[in-house]
């Protein structure tokens, strides 16, 4: 019996080829695209919050309406930091993960109080106060008129930032690549597998002795310090924090983004992120003044045919693949959620 | 079949990347980055400055020293990082020789590393905060600044009966640099200023603040908003029932901006703004542009045009001294100490400070045939920015 479960976990945790194809295309547009860069990073930092909120909604079933609250924080914090200490980027990175996380650890304990419309209720209400307190704070954020004067230096040392955003993108793919990896394990971990139990049935979960509370603001505290990531990741290779960072509509496309490429599966923050920005980029440059229409039609069109059949659809793609290659393993994906 | 639509969507999204290829191929024309807010709340100043580039283009022909010109618009959303992006894209994919528009003081002030570090000229055709043009020495400006319009009021007020004034303000940079002008000046010609509100710059509700205007019981209100939303504060006055109350509306010109002005009705007539354009400007130069305009986009010209058209002026000037060179230096110098006959009446670019001269008027709302518009009742000429000045 329990050979069986080890096995099938670590079944579940093995890297598929359709995934190292992902990821080495991923590297490979630092070749292909050299003059796409700035909105692949844009990408990169978009499907890292949305793998951060795939954490908590996907795998641990928390809505939240505010996830923007990190990732802004995050931005604020790693702005900050370069102005007035340190403008390395690295350490600006763990350090803004580290404050988002304690934000995300404390504020977990509301929200883990009442059901699923009280937590968006809750984490909408935390978005809205932070961004309060940034607009108000205008001598330390620059309020409305945004966190002037942002200098970064190179990257430990070595890789300045260029005007071609080359060293951003790259910068913030490693970054994606590295947590991503990191993210995956912690999925695959029992830790990672009694969060969907507790997503699935948070009382037989207790009942079979998942100590439910303590996981879910164990997860809770890891998806903020993603956001804050991304949120730092974008602050330092634009050198520019607004208030936009806390603004609702952050929380709202980072959910959309989930929605178009699935929850409960770490790539589909990453091939959300993917469409709905190049969609957007390329329905913003033929039509600029009309672009939320069509934005907005395909987003409905979408939810009509059922979102299910996109992701599953990538599922198809990667069976597929793997049963070319290993005749007879096909049905490991399975445990892929759509 | 399922495979073939997953298929499909990751050709289509390689064949967006590689799409600016193909965009890129020629190259003798000069291009113009134009990034303005095209939807959101601030559209309306992307709409109005997008149809007078294309009417300047239109009336002078699209090519200048032998170059022809070339638009790219981009929509910002009016969120300042999307403009940085779009900014840099502009500059390394599309090889642009001219930044321009940026609605609001952010969205200008984000790029402006950029424009220092690419030295490409970025023409500020709207936003209006007072510092933008000391954030890079590319930075030209063709619309106005917010002391600018300001001091001739807090000059007008109290030489006409208006003794204590509280003011309401947008709570951003332009808003903060009217509350300041006005304050300063005011007070040292012996105006009182009561109090000073400022109100959130995105989704404003004006009724609180208005509710405590009415408390204080000043003699007027002074008030900045920024481009379009003027008519929900006249709207909000309205309902509050402060033009009854023997409270006069004042305040910059943006707050009866052309644009709205005809659709806020009765409730605007006598509303005192100064400003540095009306549609309603009395020079040959301003009817024949209001009227082409008009033909053109189908609705009034109001100041953010303005800017626009005279920022298209600059790049077409600056191109016509250099001979078709676009290096951003030579740009730069062109543009500076030149002095035109725009529809606003005759302007000039600074050549310190790179922001533009020109007469200020005191306006009052009126109805001129069936439609509403600020009358010129008084000009104020050759207005430099106060709050350089002072800087000396």
């Amino acid at each position: 019996m329990r050979d069986r479960a080890e096995a099938l976990i670590l079944r579940r945790a093995r890297w598929r080829p359709a995934e190292y194809v992902f990821w080495l295309l991923a590297f490979a547009a630092l070749v292909l695209f050299p003059d796409r860069h700035l909105i692949l990073n844009e990408i990169a930092i978009l499907a890292l919050f949305a793998v951060s909120l795939d954490l908590i909604l996907g795998y641990a079933g928390l809505v939240s309406l505010g996830h923007a609250a990190f990732f802004g924080f995050g931005a604020y914090a790693a702005g900050l930091l370069a102005k007035h200490a340190v403008a390395e980027p690295v350490i600006g990175l763990v350090a803004a993960g580290a404050g988002a996380a304690l934000l995300g650890f404390a504020t977990s304990f509301l929200v883990l109080r009442g059901t699923d419309l009280t937590r968006l209720m809750v984490t909408l209400g935390v978005a809205l106060i932070l961004g309060e307190i940034a607009n108000q704070a205008a001598w330390l954020t620059g309020g409305a008129d945004g966190l002037q004067g942002v200098a970064m230096d190179p990257i430990i040392g070595v890789f300045e930032f260029d005007l071609f955003g080359r060293t951003a993108y790259a910068y913030s793919l490693v970054t994606l690549f590295l947590l991503f990896v990191a993210a995956r394990r912690l999925v695959n971990s029992p830790l990672g597998l009694s969060l969907t139990a507790i997503r699935d049935n948070p009382l037989r979960a207790a009942a079979v002795g998942v100590p439910v509370n303590p996981r879910l603001v164990a997860v809770y505290t890891v998806s903020a310090a993603y956001a804050g990531i991304a949120g730092a990741l974008l602050a330092q290779t634009t050198q520019f924090v607004s208030l936009d960072v806390l603004d609702f509509h952050r929380s709202a496309d980072v959910l959309l983004v989930l929605v178009i490429g699935g929850a409960g599966y770490l790539y589909g923050g990453i091939v959300g992120a993917v469409l709905f920005r190049l969609v957007q980029d390329l329905l913003a440059g033929l039509t600029p003044q009309y672009w939320h229409f069509w934005i907005g039609l395909i987003l409905v069109v979408l939810v009509l045919m059922g979102r299910e059949r996109m992701t599953s659809g990538v599922a198809a793609l990667a069976r597929a693949g793997v049963d070319r290659l290993r005749p007879g393993a096909g049905r490991a994906t399975k445990e892929l959620r759509p | 079949m399922k495979r073939r639509t997953v298929l499909k969507g990751l050709g289509a999204s390689v064949a967006t990347l590689a799409l600016p290829h193909v965009a890129r191929a020629e190259s003798s024309a000069v291009r113009i980055g134009l990034i303005l807010p095209m939807t959101g709340p601030f559209a309306s100043t992307g709409r109005q400055i997008e149809a007078a580039v294309k009417l300047y283009m239109q009336r002078n022909g699209d090519a200048v020293a032998g170059r022809k010109l070339e638009i790219v618009l981009k929509d910002d959303t009016g969120t300042a990082d999307v403009t940085k992006r779009l900014a840099q894209e502009l500059i390394v994919n599309d090889k642009v020789s001219f930044l321009a528009g940026f609605g609001l003081t952010p969205l200008a002030l984000a790029p402006a590393p950029l424009a220092t570090q690419a030295k490409v000229p970025q023409i500020v055709m709207a936003a209006a905060t007072s510092t933008i043009t000391e954030a890079s020495p590319f930075i030209v400006r063709s619309s106005f600044t917010l002391p600018q319009a300001t001091v001739p009021l807090a000059e007008w007020a109290p030489k006409n009966g208006i003794k204590r004034v509280v003011s309401l303000v947008t709570d951003y940079g332009p808003g903060h640099d009217a509350e300041k002008a006005f304050k300063e000046r005011f007070s040292a010609d012996g105006g009182q200023m009561l109090s000073e509100l400022r109100v959130p710059l995105r989704n404003p509700d004006f009724a609180p603040f208005l509710q405590r205007v009415a408390d204080a019981k000043p003699d007027a209100v002074f008030v900045f908003v920024p481009s379009g939303v003027g008519a929900q504060l006249m709207k909000q006055f309205v309902e509050r029932g402060l033009d009854k109350s023997g409270i006069r509306l004042i305040g910059t010109g943006d707050v009866t901006d052309d644009d709205i002005l005809n659709d806020m009705g009765d409730v605007a007539l006598g509303v005192i703004t100064t400003h540095h354009y009306s549609a309603a400007h009395d020079s040959p130069e301003n009817k024949a542009f209001v009227e082409a305009f008009r033909k053109a986009a189908g609705f009034r010209p109001n100041f953010m045009a303005v800017g626009g058209y005279d920022g298209m002026h600059l790049v077409y000037e600056a191109l016509k001294k250099t001979n078709g060179d676009t290096a951003g230096e030579g740009l730069v110098a062109a543009m500076k100490a030149m002095a035109w006959t725009s529809p606003r009446g005759p302007v000039s670019i600074d050549p310190q400070t790179r922001d533009i001269v020109q007469n200020i008027y005191v306006r009052k709302v009126e109805k001129v045939g069936a439609e509403l518009f600020n009358v010129e009742f008084a000009t104020i000429p050759n207005v430099k920015d106060p709050v350089k000045a002072a800087k000396g």
